[in-house]
């Protein structure tokens, strides 16, 4: 009998190790979000501070994505290779001070819209009015994404629109009209892009272009010579399309400087976005790739780029953060320090693919060259997101904290078969095997990764977020792209614009709870470009400080709008708003205007 | 325990008759002491282990125990600083402790005994590798269930589950939100895989199991021609898994634990076909949980299958008959 305690001591042991999962589910669990902070009317104002509701119909906004049809030989995997170009960019088009909504499309033929702002509540679609509709036409690719820069500043937002195919320029004619100048501006002939943006990498006040491919340049989606157009390895892929800065010489043209630049990547690019992340006062790049790491483009002053990512991000091969499938790259100061943190969106699907979100959060301390990053997802709370795409910082309830609003999905098709075996056969294989789409097994129909709960995170300022997606009223489950935000309805409140791919455009409009106080800026430049990109407002207020900057496009196919929005939470007081304009210089108020906006120009 | 005595089959190690032992007689005597602990000690999981035995240890004073340690070490190391192919490092080495403590503790609370840690070591090694969490805890649990099955579920003093593929079946089970396993390749150039089939063919070569990984990979190949014709899918598709560094291990390291599958050498190539043709059952299925990790499944299922035969029938040959007396045979 004695002999066997310990046999029993053992089985009872593995027994306890068997069952402890579950046990720590159960202890851990709290009481689910939706049931929690919902009541009859709704979800509950009081709870989080906001509630948002989709009132894109209401909005007058009734908008369907259609995907691209691509080359025969891809209709095995069309759902798969067409699954991205529902994007969305906010301008303030004809400056009258509300912000109005750019929605591409990507079927051959169909049309892009520019939802106007009507000032009631409501948009209407003036793209065709506009002449920046009918972009898609046969032959000339398809949209995958917009931004909005004013390039010759004249006080009038320009259109950058990136495709799979011949990238357009508008000009704005002062908010009446768009004149396509895509054929004078010396743009490239095509680019499988997915993703492009605007920033004054040499800070002469003039905005330049900084456009990424996906698929190489050589391949035409419609007109496939063979099917070796696909990644040589599921993470390590340097077989994508290049990059091109273009430089804006002033006169209406644009010179590619790219590889006098330092600029020589060739990996899948899916996101970027540019600021200063080293405190160099010049613009640096991030680019967030498929299949591959994430990059930092480090600007030398103006005068050339180096690819710092290396150094910054995979630095320490203990606490390695491998190469992933990066969808989204944004930048906020979450921890209220000063300093910019990139969010980069990955693949999760449970039990199947742990790839997890990345959080890269500047080390105290560094900066310039030396600056080195942690990813604290994990910690920080926002790592699973599903197959996640595009997400934006925001503060969503006016706390003072920067939230994250994440959308997510990839194939939603039949709901009960799913893909995911067939599409990990595939990946798990050697080059050879994977850079050939005719490898690549049949979808049928299935899903991957469909009909996710999309993720909406709420900062409580001690670096801890959670999730509040369902409690606050964010349901849909379409697969989701870009994520836009701006206060539409001038009422300062961040509201979210979603594009969702073969889906219906969302617009969340947020309700806040008014206990918490806010300001906005909007900044205009003089010396510096005019739309103010690149410029940094630093605010200090109750002890603490947030860095905000004007960006030329971030998330995934995504812009925000240019006004900076600062929650500030009850009983604020402001000591100063520091911006660093891209030209330098630096301004200093004190007079600083709650619960409105503040028009900063730059002085001369 | 007449029975284990009897079962104790002859090792696989490399024989090298002439050599001086290369385990400390301390360590043998131990084994003999506690048959139950020899064998628990020998059994790494993913990474086997020759337990050697006097007369039958490699040639030049080294230990065949260290040499599966040292391959996935090597592998590790150039894998992780090369391509960063691990979730994290720290990872890894929670699960190497937990595995190596779990090691220590249940080997004194069974057998009074230290146990030597090699086996541990690459239990631990194996899990990191092969597991893929973002937390930290899936790692040592993961560990700590492959170390305890090996003390706790055993018939007539084997054990009959690979311990590492039990507690990656397990973990696939009892926490399958949180956890997934390796998918992805490691470059993905032709060049890294072609080293670590070469290099992995002639370690195996070595310790005489190479025929287990080629009936495997044979196998494999024939099946993923069926499932092509089944599945109406191109052949490279089927096979492209084979391509990966998850089978490399898969098949260098789990199925060819002789302590988790059968002594003859026709057996072995046998259980190797079966794994196979479960593994492309399963991959058929459209349970997409059992497709993704049917290398797991089919091992998790036919290892012990064929254990348990192999024990029943030997234990039923060596039955003592009424006339004939008990034979006394020494323990491995």
């Amino acid at each position: 009998m004695r002999s066997r305690i310990p046999q029993l001591i053992a089985t009872l042991f593995l027994i306890a190790l068997l069952a402890a999962p579950q046990l720590f589910k159960r202890l851990g669990s709290h009481p689910d979000a939706a049931a929690v902070g919902n009541t009859a009317s709704g979800p509950d104002l009081n709870r989080y501070g906001f509630r948002l509701q989709e009132v894109a119909h209401a909005a007058g906004i009734d908008f369907t994505h259609q995907a691209p049809k691509l080359d025969p030989k891809l209709d095995h995997i069309m759902p798969e290779i067409a699954s991205m170009g529902a994007a969305v960019s906010v301008v303030d088009f004809d400056r009258d001070g509300w912000p109005d909504l750019y929605v591409t499309n990507s079927g051959e033929g169909s049309l892009n819209h520019l939802y106007r702002n009507q000032h009631d509540g409501t948009f209407r679609d003036v793209a065709a009015q506009m002449g920046v509709a009918d972009v898609n036409k046969d032959g000339t690719g398809v949209s995958m994404g917009a931004v909005w820069g004013d390039y010759d500043n004249d006080g009038y937002e320009d259109l950058f629109i990136y495709k799979w195919g011949r990238p357009e320029l508008f000009h704005n004619d002062k908010g009446k009209r768009f004149s396509r100048v895509t054929d004078t501006a010396g743009l490239p002939q095509w680019v499988n892009s997915n993703s492009a943006i605007w920033l004054d990498y040499d800070r002469d006040g003039k905005l330049d272009l900084f456009l990424t491919g996906y698929y190489p340049e050589t391949v035409d989606l419609w007109h496939l010579k063979d099917t070796h157009m696909m990644p040589d390895s599921f993470e390590y892929a340097q077989n994508g399309g290049r990059k091109y800065l273009l430089r804006n010489m002033g006169n209406g043209k644009f010179k590619d400087v790219t590889a006098e630049m330092g600029i020589d990547s060739h990996r899948w690019a899916l996101a970027t976005t540019a600021a200063d992340l080293r405190g160099t006062g010049y613009p640096d790049i991030f680019i967030a790739n498929d299949y591959g790491v994430s990059e930092i483009w480090a600007n030398q002053n103006g005068k050339g780029f180096k690819e710092i990512g290396k150094q910054a991000l995979y630095w320490n091969k203990a606490r390695n953060i491998g190469p992933k499938s990066g969808m989204n790259a944004n930048c906020g100061d979450v921890l209220n320090r000063g300093q910019f943190a990139v969010y980069v969106s990955n693949i999760t699907e449970n039990g199947l693919l742990m790839q997890g979100n990345n959080l890269w959060v500047p080390q105290a301390g560094t900066s310039g060259d030396n600056l080195k990053y942690d990813n604290l997802a994990g910690p920080t709370g926002v790592e699973n997101g599903g197959w996640s795409f595009g997400a934006q910082f925001g503060d969503l309830n006016n706390d003072g904290n920067l939230d994250l609003y994440l959308t997510n999905g990839y194939v939603s098709a039949a709901k009960k078969e799913s893909y995911w075996y067939a599409f990990t056969t595939i990946t798990g294989g050697n080059s050879a095997i994977i850079s050939d789409a005719k490898n690549w097994p049949p979808m049928q129909g299935r899903s991957l990764s469909g009909y996710e709960h999309k993720h909406v995170w709420l900062n409580d300022g001690t670096g801890s977020f959670s999730d509040v997606a369902q409690a606050v009223g964010v349901t849909d489950t379409y697969d989701g792209r870009a994520v836009a935000l701006a206060d539409f309805w001038n009422r300062g409140a961040l509201d979210v614009a979603v594009a969702t791919q073969r889906g219906p455009f969302l617009l969340y409009k947020n309700e806040v709870t008014p206990q918490n106080q806010w300001t906005e800026f909007t900044l205009e430049g003089a010396k510096s470009n005019r739309s103010a990109i690149g410029a940094q407002v630093r605010l200090f207020w109750n002890g603490q400080q947030q860095l905000q900057e004007v960006s030329g496009g971030n998330g995934f196919c995504a812009q925000n709008e240019r006004r900076l929005h600062f929650g500030l939470g009850k009983h604020p007081k402001i000591e100063k708003a520091v911006i660093r304009w891209p030209s330098g210089q630096v301004q200093t108020l004190q007079d600083i205007k709650i619960g409105q906006e503040n028009h900063i120009k730059e002085a001369v | 325990m007449p029975e284990q005595t009897l079962s104790a089959p002859p090792t696989s190690a490399p024989s090298a008759p002439d050599a001086p032992p290369l385990v400390p007689p301390e360590v043998l005597e131990a084994e003999r002491a506690v048959p139950a602990a020899a064998d628990s000690k020998a059994n790494s999981g993913l990474g086997w282990e020759p337990a050697p035995k006097p007369g039958t240890a490699a040639r030049g004073g080294f230990d065949a125990r260290y040499i599966a340690p040292i391959f996935i070490t090597l592998i590790l190391l150039v894998g992780q600083f090369s391509f960063g192919v691990l979730e994290s490092l720290p990872q890894t080495l929670l699960a190497i402790a937990a595995s190596m403590v779990t090691e220590i503790v249940l080997s004194r609370l069974m057998t009074g005994k230290w146990p030597h840690l090699a086996s541990a070591y690459v239990s631990g090694i194996s899990v990191g590798i092969l597991i893929r969490s973002p937390y930290f805890w899936p790692y040592a649990l993961c560990s700590m269930i492959a170390i305890a099955s090996k003390y706790v579920i055993r018939v007539k003093g084997r054990h009959i589950w690979n311990p590492s593929n039990f507690a990656i079946v397990m973990m696939l089970w009892i926490a399958w939100d949180q956890v997934a396993t390796l998918s992805q390749q490691w470059d993905n150039r032709f060049w890294a895989m072609a080293i670590i089939w070469t290099v992995g063919s002639l370690i195996i070569w070595r310790l005489k199991r190479f025929h287990i990984c080629a009936t495997y990979v044979v196998s494999f190949l024939a099946f993923g021609l069926v499932r092509s014709l089944i599945e109406h899918q191109y052949y490279v598709t089927e096979i492209s898994p084979i391509t990966g560094p998850m089978y490399q291990l898969f098949i260098f390291f789990m199925i060819t634990d002789p302590k988790t599958t059968v002594r003859p050498k026709w057996g072995q190539c046998a259980v190797a076909f079966t794994i196979a043709a479960v593994e492309a059952v399963l991959r058929l299925n459209s349970n997409i949980h059992l497709s993704v990790h049917a290398p797991y499944y089919a091992l998790f299922i036919v290892g012990p299958i064929a254990n348990l035969i192999e024990i029943w029938y030997t234990s039923r040959r060596n039955r003592p008959s009424s006339d004939s007396p008990v034979p006394v045979v020494a323990t491995a």
